[in-house]
């Protein structure tokens, strides 16, 4: 038991040691760049003086953290709803398909920053034009990897279950669904870090609260530690949510976890095409 | 099943069938005026060049697919969409690599709704008679090719299919294991009495197993000949090789095969 528990250590630490040491390398640079005046504090702030503002202005700081992150959830949860359901509707309808499609892809390419401002016009500077702008973001890959797991599964499969007489909802239920759940995951990985973006957007674009609108004020007032505490908070709040999933995936789909590598590069395989 | 005629009806009944696909240019026909009756009970085997139609001749008999021409009936009925009192095994064992091996045998249970207890207690039996004891909660990434391929035949024979269609079930697997496997499936024909219509491009496989063998030629697929293997009912493996019937069974349809392919 206990050479479980050690060997399970061990593969932590062998993961994670080179992204540490990374991280780490980073942060030192980033310190030698400060200290020794290569570039002026206003410009860069240290990570010393970064952090204890961080710690300091954490009462602030959480309060706005909050707020985005809020956002963030609502938006990608309705965009995981909606995707799915209309990534059903398209797999099952070739018509829905066809009519969908170029609908789809027009609101992808549509630049979001560019149309945030008219949410604002139509629905002030409470909560709701971010939640939208976020749910914009994440919309398209949850809807794109859910038709193409649905769409993996085998067309052997298919005629079985024809055979089986199950109809078409235990087909879904038992078979379709099911096998693209790996898909959907990778689909909802990149689209939560898109809605954390999306709501900063958002933010930028009319709010008086939300870490969005704390970088925008820091960035007005020229306070570069702000500046960069905001940056590091809506970060973590990505990757937060992102291992979250990650977590989720692990305990959902237990069968393909220990089938595959790791997490991250189902992420850069997706997010980088 | 009529009484009065005097004769049993078929478990499978294909009259002039004839199959065409149709694709953007051009047209093909894959099943010519095919014609074949199998008695219940009997094992059929069926071999032919790949591509010529015996797949199209299985998915027509399951239902899946529907002929141009012609009319199949299954015990007694016309076929007119996928049929349910079949089981159906692939080439590919098809297996939902989320469940396990028992779980993937009772998706035919659940799909059919068949009462769970009394569907648990038959996947038992199956997994005993296949000699899959042992590896019921193994996912199917963790079975060898043979294991993963004798869930999928558990599977199809779970709702006791009077009819079995089999589509080059074993031809992914090593020699070896093909002969284990065709030993264990002659022995769950005869166990169960099932009907069934095997394709395979083995030729041995073909003739150890079957009561008849089809022979069909090239594309569009006729019915070339069809060959009666007199082997008696009981067969051991090795004797039945060296039985003088399967040798001149097994040259017979080799020279038929090699009579077809020999125009390429
Ligand atoms: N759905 C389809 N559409 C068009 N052509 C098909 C289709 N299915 C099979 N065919 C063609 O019909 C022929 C017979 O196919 P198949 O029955 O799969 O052959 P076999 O199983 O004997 O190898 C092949 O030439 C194949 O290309
Ligand atoms: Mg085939």
């Amino acid at each position: 038991m206990d050479t479980v528990r050690a060997d399970r250590w061990r593969g932590v630490v062998e993961r994670a040691w080179r992204p540490a040491a990374l991280l780490a390398a980073c942060l030192a640079i980033w310190h030698l760049v400060t200290v020794t005046g290569l570039v002026e504090a206003y410009l860069v702030p240290s990570p010393a003086k970064t952090f204890g503002l961080l710690a300091d202005k954490w009462s602030y700081l959480s309060g706005h953290t909050w707020v985005t992150t809020y956002e963030t959830v609502l938006g990608f949860v309705i965009a995981g709803v909606l995707g799915v359901l209309v990534a059903v509707a398209m797999v099952y309808s070739r018509t829905i398909e066809s009519t969908a499609y170029p609908i789809l892809l027009f609101a992808q390419v549509i630049p979001k920053i560019a149309i945030a401002p008219l949410f604002v016009v139509w629905l002030g500077f409470g909560f709701e034009p971010k939640v939208i702008v976020a749910v914009l973001m994440a919309f398209f890959p949850v809807v794109i990897s859910t038709v193409t797991g649905l769409k993996s599964v085998d067309t052997e499969m298919l005629e079985l279950a024809a055979t089986m007489g199950g109809g078409p909802v235990k087909t879904f239920v038992k078979i379709r669904f099911p096998a693209a759940l790996p898909h959907l995951f990778a689909g909802l990985k990149v689209a939560v870090t898109l809605a954390v973006t999306g709501a900063v957007v958002g933010e930028f674009v009319g709010s008086n609260e939300g870490l969005g609108y704390v970088i925008l004020q820091a960035n007005g007032n020229m306070d570069t530690p702000m500046l960069f505490a905001g940056l590091i908070v809506v970060s973590l709040v990505g990757v937060l949510l992102f291992l979250l999933l990650d977590l989720a995936e692990k305990l959902v789909l237990p069968w393909h976890a220990s089938r595959r590598g790791a997490a991250v590069t189902t992420l850069l395989a997706k997010g980088g095409s | 099943m009529s009484v009065t005629s005097g004769t049993t009806t078929s478990a499978v009944e294909i009259s002039d069938v004839s199959v065409r696909f149709q694709s953007k240019r051009t047209e093909v026909t894959a099943i010519q005026q095919v014609s074949l009756d199998v008695a219940p009970g009997e094992f059929v085997s069926i071999v032919g060049p790949s591509g010529c139609g015996k797949s199209t001749l299985l998915k027509l008999v399951s239902g899946l697919l529907t002929p141009s021409s012609g009319s199949v009936s299954l015990l007694g009925e016309q076929v007119r969409g996928p049929r349910h009192d079949i089981g159906f095994v692939f080439q590919r064992a098809a297996l939902l690599e989320w469940r396990s091996a028992r779980r993937n045998i009772l998706l035919q249970a659940e799909m059919r709704g068949m009462d769970s207890a009394e569907a648990g207690r038959r996947a038992d039996e199956l997994i005993e008679m296949t000699g899959l004891s042992g590896f019921e909660s193994a996912l199917p990434h963790e079975l060898s090719g043979g294991m993963q391929q004798r869930v999928a035949l558990c599977r199809a024979l779970l709702h006791q299919p009077r009819v079995l269609l089999m589509d080059e079930p074993f031809g992914a697997l090593d020699a070896l294991t093909r002969e284990q496997m065709n030993v264990e499936l002659h022995r769950v024909w005869r166990e169960t009495g099932t009907t069934v219509l095997l394709v395979t491009h083995s030729i041995a496989e073909s003739v150890y197993l079957a009561n008849r063998v089809v022979v069909l030629t090239r594309r569009p697929a006729v019915v070339q000949e069809v060959i009666e293997v007199g082997l008696p009912a009981e067969r051991d493996y090795s004797t039945t090789m060296a039985r003088p019937e399967f040798a001149s069974a097994a040259a017979h349809i080799r020279d038929l095969l090699g009579a077809v392919t020999g125009h390429d």
